[in-house]
């Protein structure tokens, strides 16, 4: 055996074991593909880890409303069996569309907090439940390390996952790219979509909604990025076909998420 | 009886018959309680006049601060016409104290009673402000005392008739006015009653509330030799009277919806805090663990000699629920309703829902808010629609030029700052519901899902179907985002 091999094994091996260190034994780590392997493949769990905290915005002006942030969590959502918890700063969501993307309307239950501490603290509270299939917190500002340990701690125990759905009144506030325990963070930013008949581009009406959808944070993984068809019936994603995989420098896209 | 003729009731007092209560058509007739009723016949000709019964009267007043316990856990008639409301333990369930009062003056005009209402930080300012305030709805900001009493009579101050025409005749009509004046002299003219309505008012002078308790209800109160201070010492007692309580409404096949807490200090002040359930429930550790959350609003000042726990709401619930951690392992619908317990308990009951779908084509209404743990209504919206994420209420309006009839427009102005408009879907006509608003008779909106040059994705209206001018006016608005 070569000793650069050697070294690599040795690693690996501690960075297997770094990351179970101060996690309760779960039998195996749960976890919910995107089942698009370009996607998959990038995330060292082979799909979004279960029991653990994501964090989701939009970017440039969608910072603010991040429709399609919730769109992409309510379609993951969607594909997990039991209730969901959406906690709400003010009821701006409207229903409807999270069924669009698969997401029953029997199966969320809202809980408008008001302001951003009693999101925290009504999330951390949900997590404790470990019935429910996903537990959705958006919040405006900052996310301190301390408050997003909590909420991954809480997820770790339960089993249920957290989405921190994080907006802002600015277009690039510098608070959301702080660094935070979240196992993933997630950016997802409208493209200009295909012509809904591919053959005929003339033709008048609006296809499938298209993302460019960035992993900016991954623990124990690269970011990378993706061009993908919006959540659809069933709350899937889909590869846009005409463009191929476009996973970014890393370089590029680590100076983006500000890490 | 009309409720546009007037009426009056009449009692005697002592010299001659004199008006009792007046209702509004009769007041706005000038008619006043106190004024003599021969007068009153002479001022209002075919008047209707019923004999005062203070009895029942007072009786009703005893039923109607009972059934206000739905608001707070501490009420009490204050005769002859009105209701102390301790609201500091039960407003967060309502959403805040505007809301409580909104709800309560609302449920009673259904029942076909007037009332005014104000919550402030002493009872006596409370008692002013209900009365003399210009609106019937009123809360008082904390330390907004002196602002809120400054302007009104006197006679806010719950004083005696003959102090008010004495105060008259020395030139005081304003609570201000007496704010300013030499207290000596006034407490030698007119007795201590004056001055101690005044700092009662200002809460310099405290005032207790002699709560009514129905009977009826289920109820466990625990006294201590020793006052208790510690919130250790209150969780502990919290635990017993939750347990007290539960095995009587196990005896009784009932669950509790609400519990009051009340507290007695020993300086004869009474505190309360209150819990809601989402479902009936027995079960003493989610209800202690409910009311330990709330120990932090309590008080406990000098100390607390007595603590009762109330049930004023119960429904009957027959089955023996399983004492917690009795069923290891299964997942029940029981659990969420721990968390949603706990939830409303934090936010509010109106802040815990769901959504179900209402068959309506404005979209503003295509939703309606359930109970959150109501039962599944297996329905959803029509898949086909498309609906934004994000709605905006109200729906902001934008410049964009289109050409008519039905062309989506090329770009619009939303902020400042112009979107060209790449692709679009649309137009979905929805007309307005005339059956509900006489104004949306022939209101339509046509709705467009556009897509700018970045991809993002608006949903723009525009008011009338550019034909008709009566269906709107050609604006165009933003109603949402996807």
């Amino acid at each position: 055996m070569e000793p650069g091999n050697a070294t690599a094994v040795v690693l690996a091996d501690l960075k297997a074991r770094i990351a179970h260190v101060g996690r309760p034994e779960r039998g195996g780590e749960a976890v919910l593909p995107f089942g698009i392997p370009e996607i998959d493949a990038r995330l060292p769990a082979g799909g979004l880890s279960l029991g653990a905290l994501h964090e989701v915005a939009g970017s440039g002006p969608d910072i603010e409303h991040g429709a399609a942030a919730a769109l992409l969590v309510a379609g993951v959502l969607a594909r997990l069996p039991g209730p969901v918890l959406w906690v709400l700063e003010r009821p701006d969501l409207f229903a409807p569309a999270l069924a669009t993307a698969g997401l029953h309307p029997d199966r969320v239950i809202y809980a408008e907090a008001g302001k951003p501490t009693a999101v925290l603290l009504s999330v951390e509270e949900s997590l404790r439940h470990d019935g429910l299939a996903g537990v959705v917190g958006e919040l405006s500002g900052h996310l301190t390390l301390t408050a997003s340990r909590r909420l991954q701690l809480a997820a770790e125990r339960s089993g249920v996952t957290c989405f921190a759905l994080r907006r802002s009144r600015s277009h690039d506030d510098a608070q959301l790219a702080e660094p935070t325990a979240a196992a993933t963070r997630w950016r997802v930013s409208a493209l200009p979509s295909a012509p809904p008949l591919a053959n005929s581009p003339g033709t008048p009406g609006l296809g499938r909604s298209r993302w460019h959808l960035e992993l900016t944070r991954c623990r124990g993984g690269e970011p990378a990025s993706w061009i993908v068809e919006a959540s659809d019936a069933t709350g899937r994603l889909g590869l846009a076909a005409d463009t191929g995989d476009r996973s970014a420098p890393a370089a590029w896209e680590r100076r983006r998420a500000g890490g | 009886m009309p409720v546009d003729k007037p009426l009056i009731t009449a009692t005697h007092d002592g010299r001659r018959q004199v008006v009792a209560a007046a209702d509004r058509v009769a007041r706005s007739l000038g008619l006043y309680p106190g004024m003599a009723v021969a007068q009153a016949q002479a001022v209002v000709p075919g008047l209707a006049i019923l004999a005062a019964e203070p009895k029942g009267g007072a009786r009703a007043l005893d039923d109607l601060a009972a059934w206000c316990l739905r608001y707070a856990p501490l009420t009490a008639p204050d005769r002859p016409d009105g209701i102390w409301i301790e609201a500091a333990g039960g407003a967060h369930l309502f959403g805040g104290e505007a809301a409580l009062l909104e709800d309560l003056v609302a449920r009673l005009a259904r029942g076909g009673v007037t009332a005014r209402a104000a919550i402030a930080d002493t009872p006596g300012t409370a008692w002013a402000v209900a009365r003399y305030a210009e609106k019937p709805i009123t809360v008082v900001a904390p330390s907004g005392t002196a602002d809120a009493l400054r302007h009104l009579p006197i006679a806010a101050l719950r004083l005696p008739e003959e102090v008010i025409t004495g105060l008259a005749r020395l030139g005081f009509e304003r609570i201000d006015q007496l704010m300013a004046a030499p207290r000596p002299a006034l407490t030698l003219r007119f007795g201590p009653v004056l001055m101690r309505r005044l700092d009662q008012a200002f809460g310099h002078h405290f005032e207790p509330i002699e709560a009514v308790s129905p009977s009826e209800t289920v109820s466990s109160r625990l006294t201590f030799p020793e006052p208790l201070l510690t919130p250790e010492a209150l969780t502990a007692v919290v635990g017993r009277l939750t347990n007290a309580v539960c095995t009587e409404l196990e005896r009784r096949e009932e669950g509790a919806r609400q519990l009051d807490l009340i507290f007695e200090r020993v300086d004869r002040t009474l505190q309360a805090i209150r819990i809601g359930t989402a479902r009936p429930s027995r079960a003493p550790q989610h209800l202690a663990r409910l009311l330990d959350e709330q120990l932090e609003r309590v008080d406990p000042g000098l100390g607390i000699e007595a603590m009762r726990l109330a049930v004023p709401l119960v429904e009957p619930l027959s089955f023996t629920q399983p004492r917690d951690g009795f069923l290891v392992g299964q997942k029940t619908e029981t659990d969420l309703s721990v968390l949603v317990d706990r939830l409303i308990n934090r936010l509010g009951d109106r802040r815990v829902y769901r959504v179900a779908p209402v068959e309506s084509d404005v979209p503003e209404r295509s939703v309606r808010r359930i109970g959150p743990l109501s039962p599944a209504a297996d329905a959803t919206w029509p898949p086909t629609l498309p609906r934004p994420t994000r709605l905006l209420k109200p729906p902001q309006p934008v410049e964009a030029l289109a050409m008519l009839p039905d062309h989506p427009p090329a770009f619009f102005v939303w902020r400042r700052r112009r979107h060209r408009i790449r692709r679009t879907d649309g137009p979905e006509r929805i007309a307005g519901e005339w059956w509900r608003l006489d104004g949306e008779r022939r209101a339509t909106r046509d709705y467009w899902q556009v897509e700018d040059d970045a991809g993002r994705r608006f949903w723009l209206y525009r008011s009338g179907d550019a034909v008709d001018p009566a269906t709107g006016d050609l604006r165009w608005f933003l109603h949402g985002f996807f």
